[in-house]
């Protein structure tokens, strides 16, 4: 889910913003068809300087009985310790990260590693993916692997890989991607951007070999929900959480 | 019968704010404080916790708990749920970050889970071996999150368990004291149906 601080939104390619209304009803739906993990980033709270938005994300916590990932504004370990009190399970660091790699090792020895996920914005240039920060807006020149071996030393429990080039577009994962991120680091990566049908979703764990699946596009403009994508990937051998 | 008074203890160790809110949804009064005086009149005590074994205890020693658990626990014999750290600190003693001394109304120890990967992260299978808390859940699966687990020297007060890498106590029952060491909190349907158990089936 991405808020832009007054509503639910899905991009393309991090730029053509589509309005989706309210973040607090859209939690419910997910919660009611059972999906296994919630993400929620606020895209705008670094960019516009502002805290995560506590009194919405509190509203969120009220409707989730899974688990919560919450990103976007976090820059201190105060931060950190405010949303994991409302009711957050792991928290997504981006920009901060870029800034300040040590705010990473700091997070994971106060609150362990696997409440910190380390969200990472890539774009294909030519043969290879950059990092980008600022909303795909400025590349920071490292490479994608290079900044994910490096995250996963800092003591970063996951990694939460998003596509750029692939966002909102619906067809299909960067594989190449998500092939290099996943085998440089042991520790899980979470894929997001580009799936428009469930063969993608398939391809992605079973070709890029990532340990989890993040879908946006096909649950808004889809009729797909997370029962239904479980159902055929387990038809597909691979092991889901089904009800 | 009294009315139900839920007393979650909130002692600095991670996401306590997620069970109260369970409570809510199922309408159970629940509170969520370290206040001795609060202690005394509950009906229920939930521990949760995320964390290490050597910081629970202390925080615990340190907001002057221990006691009045004790009595609460083992003398009075008020139904308790232990949830993930909250399992754990049953034991006599846990080995995160040295050896440490637990609540120790569990004989047993709290050890690293041998498993290739750790933390064990994500939704699981259990397997039931008695209901009791466990009745009527509609599905099987869990979410943990941990590194560590309680290993009880008495075999016969595990209710179910789960396999990561190797097999391991996922749910124990000792007289009054229950523990998960899954998070029912954040297992949806399951995992409320299972505080509900809890509460329901020890009123």
């Amino acid at each position: 889910m991405l808020f832009n601080g007054f509503n639910l939104i899905k991009t393309i390619k991090f730029n053509t913003v589509r309005n989706l209304g309210n973040p607090v009803q859209m939690a419910k739906v997910y919660n009611s068809r059972n999906v296994d993990e919630l993400i929620f980033i606020d895209m705008k709270a670094s960019e516009e300087n502002r805290s995560p938005s506590l009194e919405i994300i509190k509203n969120i916590t009220k409707e989730c009985f899974m688990p919560l990932t919450i990103g976007g504004g976090i820059h201190s370990i105060e931060n950190i310790q405010k949303l994991l009190k409302i009711g957050a399970d792991k928290i997504s660091i981006n920009s901060e990260a870029l800034v300040h790699s040590e705010f990473v090792t700091q997070a994971a020895k106060k609150f362990g590693s696997q409440c910190v996920v380390v969200s990472i914005d890539a774009k294909r240039i030519g043969k290879d993916h950059y990092v980008f920060r600022n909303r795909g807006r400025e590349n920071t020149k490292l490479k994608a692997v290079d900044w994910a071996k490096k995250v996963e030393k800092l003591g970063a429990g996951e990694i939460f890989l998003n596509s750029i080039d692939q966002d909102g577009v619906m067809k299909g994962y960067d594989l190449e991607l998500i092939k290099k991120v996943s085998s440089a680091v042991s520790i899980p990566v979470i894929a997001c951007g580009g799936a428009g049908k469930v063969q993608d979703i398939i391809d992605t764990v079973k070709i890029g070999g990532a340990d989890a699946v993040s879908l946006a596009s096909m649950f808004h403009y889809s009729g797909h929900t997370s029962n239904s994508i479980k159902e055929r990937m387990q038809g597909s051998k691979i092991p889901v959480r089904i009800l | 019968m009294t009315t139900t008074n839920a007393i979650i203890i909130d002692y600095e160790m991670g996401n306590v704010a997620s069970v109260a809110k369970a409570l809510d949804k199922l309408a159970i009064k629940n509170k969520l404080s370290n206040r001795k005086s609060d202690i005394k009149k509950a009906t229920h005590l939930i521990l949760p916790g995320v964390g290490a074994f050597g910081d629970g205890i202390k925080n615990l020693t340190k907001l002057g708990l221990v006691d009045i658990l004790n009595k609460k626990v083992v003398q009075d014999k008020t139904p308790f749920l232990g949830i993930c750290l909250g399992m754990q600190l049953l034991a006599e003693k846990g080995h995160e970050f040295g050896e440490h001394a637990g609540l120790g109304w569990i004989k047993g120890e709290t050890i690293k889970l041998n498993s290739p990967t750790l933390p064990h992260i994500g939704w699981n299978d259990i397997k039931i071996l008695k209901d009791d808390i466990l009745k009527n859940i509609p599905d099987k699966n869990f979410y943990f999150v941990h590194s560590y687990v309680l290993k009880p020297a008495d075999k016969k007060i595990i209710i179910a368990t789960c396999k990561y890498g190797v097999e391991f106590p996922a749910v124990i029952r000792h007289k009054n004291i229950f523990a998960t060491q899954f998070h029912p909190e954040k297992s949806q349907l399951s995992g409320l149906k299972v505080i509900d158990n809890f509460i329901k089936q020890n009123a």
